[in-house]
């Protein structure tokens, strides 16, 4: 309770020590599980609601992989909060799991590390090759012209959900250009009603939108050689629009700019509010009390006519990449496994339960992955999404423009007015915190 | 050596003092007087286990974080962290370079950090002091209410300022509905308490909430030790409660103040936990204290030279206090003792 910074210092510090004995020792294969080639050790990001369901989904799974190959594999489901902290942890340490998923905007990030084992041609080769999987999702998993870090597992994309009720009772159509999106907004908003919820105080929420809103505009966070520019015009006048919903329009509710646990999901589902942008998902909705079929999706809608320099871009492509531990004590066995979780079997029982898509082509043709709403995602992931900046400063990258557009929501929330040049200026003070 | 024969203990100390006063190798005394009284080496052999883990568990971490703050340990050099290359004072030059963004953000964060402080150690000692002082009269229900008070203090954090966290939510919160629906005291407006300026004075009213039953803990044992005599003996003088409290409460409190003062101080200064539940990772710029601010600095965007750097910064500073207070309090204190 005294000193929790250089307690997260000590815990670094204790890091770097414990890799001394290793370092000594001069091995770099040491770590990793315990070398063992029956068993391996494997953390799962927390993809159901809570982690006891992400157990229920993976055990049997696991099950089927040590009936296969008589490989045990010890899972440990992380939750979000923890898991980039415990991979930064193993990576300084040198001890850590064989496989672990990885959210995969933090790619090239841990991808500069080193931590990661690249999946080089043929490495590629042993878990199927890389054709096997879609092609935007396999350029989520590493710097471009460097071997991916890591592989796709479970593929998602951002879309307009709206609700169907709501819309017929205004008489509104689903909005197909951005202005549709404000004139829908401004019909439903009345009588404590909103017409859009957003995650205002959510830093990733809001860096995803200022990427997808973006992509749309023609801007470009960082330079071709990977330097940040962050206030182009374009990039201003995406986030603008963005934090305007409240601003301007006032579509959406003040409140909404203290928004950070989802709130936003729970007005959607219990109709304070008509539209939300998220990814894909049902269970955040049926959880919430919505019936399959009380809501609707589609591409989150572009301006019209388009910006010049505009993208046929509506999406960044969400998701989670697997990846192998460098230090692997038993790295024929991790492959092994990593080639078992993006096998066509295990990708669609595992898309299934987790409502979301495959991430290799040939596991998408299933029927369970035409229903309406997926039937959206998988066009948008196959025609209009694109990576995150894959840069090793991305993490920065979203924290710093994450917390500008949370600053711009608190401003517009309390009357202020947002302008252009205030944007650009709070977007060029996140840029030099970047210390570049 | 001769002086080795001498075995009275007043002599060895005119010893040690001329040795001082020579400005001789003060360890040589010390040294000498260990070998004459082996008997003296055992605790420090008993000692010495302690010593060491002290020294694995607290010593040796602040050591690598004084050497990480000299390095450029960024995402590049984490897996090979004994290869990251020396920076010199690079990253002590961008936290304190105040024309810089990120100095600039410091700084700012660092006199938010003192206000906060100066406040809510302020308001907890005076509730703590105040309830303390009420408290020291036997009535009924004295025991009960005395629990109720600790409650806070005893809560988890994380759950009681997750509790705020709720509350201070602007439309389904219960200080706004308080505020603004059954007082109407903000004008028809719902006011923001997590997000924009006001998060200061949410951030103030936690850690007071929070700290306050500390205070009244340690001042309620330190009131046990006045003596009833003294109160009966001015009363019979013809002194009045305010009297009473100013001239035989409050001096007889003065040691425990000056450390509960202290402790306070450095703990709401270090404060983390609560500005990081209330406000998540990114605090706005009334709620930045330094802790947090620090954290965000370096671990959430992998740059752990800078931030061992400012964590060290914030280390001298708070020695720095730390040793002007004890040196002015205890300079004081004998005048009023």
């Amino acid at each position: 309770m005294r000193h929790p910074t250089s307690r997260a210092l000590a815990v670094l510090a204790a890091g770097l020590l414990a890799t001394t004995a290793a370092a000594c020792g001069g091995g770099t294969t040491s770590g990793g599980g315990d070398g063992d080639p029956k068993t391996l050790t494997y953390w799962a990001s927390n993809q159901g609601t809570d982690i006891a369901a992400d157990q229920k989904v993976l055990n049997p799974e696991l099950a089927k992989f040590e009936k296969q190959t008589g490989i045990k594999v010890k899972m440990e489901v992380v939750p979000w909060t923890d898991l980039l902290n415990r991979i930064l942890a193993a990576t300084t340490s040198g001890q850590g799991p064989d496989v672990l998923n990885i959210g995969n905007t933090w790619s090239a990030s841990l991808q500069a590390t080193g931590g990661l084992l690249p999946f080089d041609p043929a490495t590629m080769a042993k878990v199927g090759g890389a054709q096997r999987f879609v092609p935007a999702a396999l350029a989520s998993a590493g710097a471009k012209g460097k071997d991916p870090a890591a592989v796709p597992l479970y593929s998602l994309a951002y879309g307009l959900y709206y609700n169907k009720k709501m819309f017929a009772d205004a008489n509104v159509e689903p909005p197909k250009t951005w202005q549709e999106l404000i004139d829908a907004g401004h019909k439903l908003t009345k009588g404590g009603k909103y017409g859009i919820a957003v995650e205002g105080a959510s830093i990733p929420e809001n860096v995803h939108q200022a990427f997808n809103i973006g992509q749309m505009y023609g801007a470009d966070f960082f330079t071709p050689d990977g330097k940040p520019q962050f206030a182009t015009p374009q990039a201003v006048k995406a986030i603008k629009s963005y934090v305007d919903l409240i601003a301007e329009e006032k579509i959406a509710a003040p409140g909404n700019a203290e928004y950070s646990a989802n709130q936003s999901l729970n007005d959607f589902a219990t109709g304070k509010a008509a539209m939300l942008l998220w990814q894909a998902t049902t269970s955040g909705f049926t959880n919430l009390g919505m019936k399959p079929g009380d809501w609707g999706v589609v591409p989150i809608p572009k301006p019209s006519p388009a910006p010049p320099g505009g993208r046929n871009v509506t999406s960044m492509v969400a998701g989670i990449n697997i990846a192998v531990f460098k230090n692997s004590g038993n790295r024929d066995g991790a492959l092994k496994f990593v080639k078992f979780m993006t096998g066509d079997d295990e990708q669609k029982i595992l898309n299934k339960a987790y409502g979301s898509l495959p991430a290799v082509t040939s596991a998408q043709n299933d029927p369970a992955f035409d229903t309406p709403d997926l039937k959206v995602f998988k066009d948008i992931l196959a025609t209009s999404a694109a990576p995150l900046p894959q840069v090793p400063e991305e993490s920065q990258f979203e924290t710093a423009v994450g917390t500008a557009m949370k600053e711009l929501f608190a401003d517009a929330a309390a009357g202020k007015p947002i302008t252009e040049a205030k944007v650009k200026d709070k977007l060029a003070a996140a840029q030099e915190q970047m210390g570049k | 050596m001769t002086s080795a024969k001498v075995s009275a203990a007043g002599a060895a100390r005119a010893e040690g003092a001329a040795a001082a006063h020579g400005a001789g190798p003060g360890g040589s005394t010390g040294g000498r007087r260990r070998r004459r009284l082996p008997g003296k080496a055992l605790p420090y052999l008993l000692l010495a286990p302690a010593v060491a883990a002290e020294l694995i568990v607290h010593v040796v971490p602040i050591a690598v974080g004084i050497w990480m703050s000299f390095k450029e340990l960024t995402l590049f050099y984490i897996r090979e962290w004994s290869k990251a290359p020396g920076k010199g004072l690079g990253n002590y030059r961008v936290a304190v370079d105040v024309d810089g963004a990120i100095g600039a953000d410091l700084l700012r964060s660092f006199l938010v950090t003192l206000a906060v402080t100066v406040l809510a150690v302020g308001l907890s000692w005076l509730l703590g002091t105040t309830a303390a002082v009420l408290m020291q009269e036997r009535f009924r229900g004295r025991g009960p209410l005395r629990a109720i008070f600790l409650v806070p203090y005893a809560l988890p954090v994380y759950t009681a300022v997750m509790t705020w966290a709720f509350m201070f939510q602007r439309d389904n919160g219960m200080v706004n509905h308080v505020l603004a629906d059954q007082l109407h005291v903000t004008g028809g407006d719902r006011p923001f308490w997590l997000i924009g300026n006001n998060s200061f004075w949410a951030l103030v009213t936690v850690i007071v909430w929070r700290s306050w039953p500390f205070a009244f803990l340690v001042l309620m044992a330190g009131l046990q030790n006045i003596s009833r005599d003294l109160y009966e003996a001015s009363a019979l003088d013809g002194a009045g409660v305010w009297r009473q409290i100013r001239h035989i409460t409050l001096p007889a409190l003065r040691p425990i103040n000056q450390v509960l003062v202290l402790v306070l101080f450095l703990w709401t200064f270090n404060d983390f936990n609560t500005p990081f539940v209330l406000f998540g990772k990114a605090a706005p710029a009334g709620g930045d204290l330094i802790s947090v601010h620090i954290y965000h600095a370096s671990f959430v965007t992998w740059n752990f030279g800078t931030g061992s750097a400012m964590s060290v910064l914030l280390l001298l500073f708070l020695l720095l206090v730390t040793a002007a207070y004890l040196l002015v309090t205890s300079r004081r204190r004998p005048a009023h003792g």
